[in-house]
């Protein structure tokens, strides 16, 4: 209990700030525990990842990890680039960026417009809100069976499928943001008396943004798990489908190539909107440095 | 003054503002020559008549401080004044002119503007940006049009909301306790500074605050609302104003608080000696 010694002495006899200061900075000297977490480490977010690669690899050499269970990591990386040398991935790939990005168009537009109707007049909350919520409990992917009956199993269900997915959250979010603006503001909007599309555009829209862009980041996120269900459920290209192929002839290296160009996928896009986010709301992060 | 009742009567708040008053009885009423002149004020929350017939007037470039406890119907009867009262109901006549400024307590500036933006918000014409300029110039804010309002302090936050509204060149300035949330150095600086630009823009000025000292060093006139009417209306001569430790500032300021059902004496001296803050600012 040593640590605890200067603030005894302190209380008993009065040290100067010279010597309190001495004290503090001696080496080795008592000093109080440390309770929080500690200064980062350096490259510390890679640490996990590095140490389950290592024990992937070991595990491979070492012949304790069945190839038919999991292929090895060399194996992986070969098996990616010949799949890119005869173009599978390529064309795989781009098919599904078509699926995803078409879904998330439509879905992003849907919940932005039903958003802005049932933020901004209680009739069209009325009309819109109560539905979106009884579509919000039931998850898209059960919807799957009923989209294959009304639209069969080509592109298009594939798209609304996971523009429903997407236009959940965007819809949430942008309405939230809309309904939580300040009334101050508008109070200040009627002061220096704004129009009503002055109003909708200084005030509303930019107040709506943070709500929006939150929400677009778990669109892209559900734009890509149910781009992966869509795949794997009925497709004849895709990465889902590539994955799914290779189930049927055991190929673990292919199915961990496509888990990794979904997990590269996911990084990159909410890289992107976190970017954006960035961009459009430096006046929020100022504060933060 | 004819063309002002209609202007603001079908742009402001509809309804609330002449219900009980005959049309046309409008001009005829009130201390002739006032920018803004009240009579027969009624405004009432459910049962509670917050506002019980209140007459005031003021002239044009006149500065009025309003005192009174909380609760006592301040805040009311500026938003009154400002048409802001959508949801309230009452009677009475306002007139009022068409350029009203207000200043609220908070600065109420848009975070997602800089600060030029938030100046100009709502200006329209191709000079929008450098009267934006020069209103923010004469806050003495120039070099910061690119700030951020979460960049500002809370006095600078405040000076930007004053530069909104005098660049709008207002017949009346409503200001409600806009210094209430700033510190007391900085409330001393903004003293100076609102004294300033109301000299420089001759606005009629309605203040808001529960300060007594605040009311006799900015207004020329301190009205005292209680129970929903005016209870004292009092001049303030610039002898006065511009002499805190004078007998004659002390005695205002007695009178004033006992108005508000302070006992002067209760008031510790030491605690808001406005002669040490002078000296500091």
């Amino acid at each position: 209990m040593s640590a605890h010694a200067p603030t005894l002495t302190k209380t008993k006899t009065p040290v100067t700030a010279a010597e309190a200061a001495s004290t503090a900075a001696a080496p080795g000297g008592p000093r109080r525990r440390r309770l929080g977490p500690g200064r980062p480490i350096r490259y510390g977010w890679a640490l996990g990842p590095a140490l389950l690669l290592a024990v992937w690899a070991a595990g491979s050499a070492a012949g304790l990890i069945d190839p038919r269970n999991l292929s090895a990591p060399w194996t992986v990386v070969s098996t990616a680039g010949d799949l890119i040398a005869d173009g599978r991935l390529q064309s795989n790939l781009a098919t599904s960026a078509q699926r995803a990005l078409l879904g998330l168009l439509f879905g992003v537009a849907a919940g932005l417009a039903l958003a802005v109707v049932s933020g901004l007049s209680r009739l069209g909350e009325g009309v819109i809100d109560g539905p979106v919520q009884i579509k919000r409990a039931i998850p898209s992917l059960a919807l799957i069976p009923l989209l294959i009956l009304w639209f069969g199993i080509g592109e298009s269900m594939k798209v609304i499928t996971i523009a429903l997915g997407v236009f959940v959250p965007i819809y949430i979010h942008t309405h939230n943001g809309l309904r939580t603006i300040d009334n101050r503001y508008a109070e200040l909007a009627e002061t220096v008396r704004l129009s009503r599309p002055q109003f909708l555009r200084h005030v509303v829209l930019p107040g709506a943004l943070p709500g929006f862009l939150l929400g677009m980041r778990f669109a892209v996120t559900a734009a890509w798990l149910a781009l992966v269900v869509v795949e794997q459920v009925n497709a004849t290209s895709g990465i889902g489908y590539m994955m799914e192929l290779a189930r049927t002839y055991g190929q673990t290296d292919i199915i961990i190539v496509g888990l990794v160009v979904y997990g590269l996928l996911g990084l990159v896009s909410d890289g992107l909107v976190r970017l954006v986010e960035r961009r459009a709301l430096s006046w929020r992060r100022t504060l933060a440095g | 003054m004819a063309a002002h009742t209609g202007g603001l009567s079908t742009g402001t708040t509809p309804g609330a503002r002449n219900t009980g008053t005959a049309p046309g009885v409008g001009p005829t009423t009130g201390t002739a020559g006032g920018v803004v002149r009240i009579a027969g004020l009624v405004r009432a929350f459910g049962d509670r008549k917050v506002l019980d017939g209140l007459e005031l007037s003021i002239a044009a470039g006149e500065f009025v401080a309003l005192l009174g406890r909380s609760g006592s119907g301040k805040s009311t009867l500026l938003r009154a004044l400002g048409g802001l009262d959508h949801e309230v109901t009452g009677t009475g006549e306002i007139i009022a002119p068409a350029e009203v400024s207000v200043v609220f307590q908070d600065a109420r500036l848009l975070p997602w503007k800089r600060v030029l933006g938030n100046v100009v918000l709502g200006l329209t014409g191709p000079d929008a940006l450098d009267r934006g300029r020069a209103a923010l110039a004469e806050v003495g804010l120039q070099g910061r049009e690119k700030a951020w309002p979460v960049e500002l302090s809370g006095g600078e936050q405040q000076r930007v909301s004053l530069a909104r509204s005098l660049v709008r060149e207002p017949e009346l300035l409503l200001a409600d306790e806009p210094f209430g949330a700033l510190d007391a150095l900085t409330r001393i600086r903004m003293h100076t500074l609102l004294r300033r630009l109301c000299e420089r823009h001759r606005p009629a000025v309605l203040l808001v605050t529960h300060d007594v000292d605040e009311a006799i060093v900015l207004a020329d006139r301190v009205v005292v609302l209680d129970e929903g009417r005016i209870a004292a209306d009092v001049p303030v001569g610039p002898a006065v104003a511009r002499r805190h430790g004078s007998p004659e500032y002390a005695a205002l300021r007695d009178e004033l608080l006992a108005r508000l059902g302070v006992d002067p004496t209760e008031a510790d001296p030491a605690a808001f000696d406005p002669t040490a803050q002078e000296s500091v600012a």
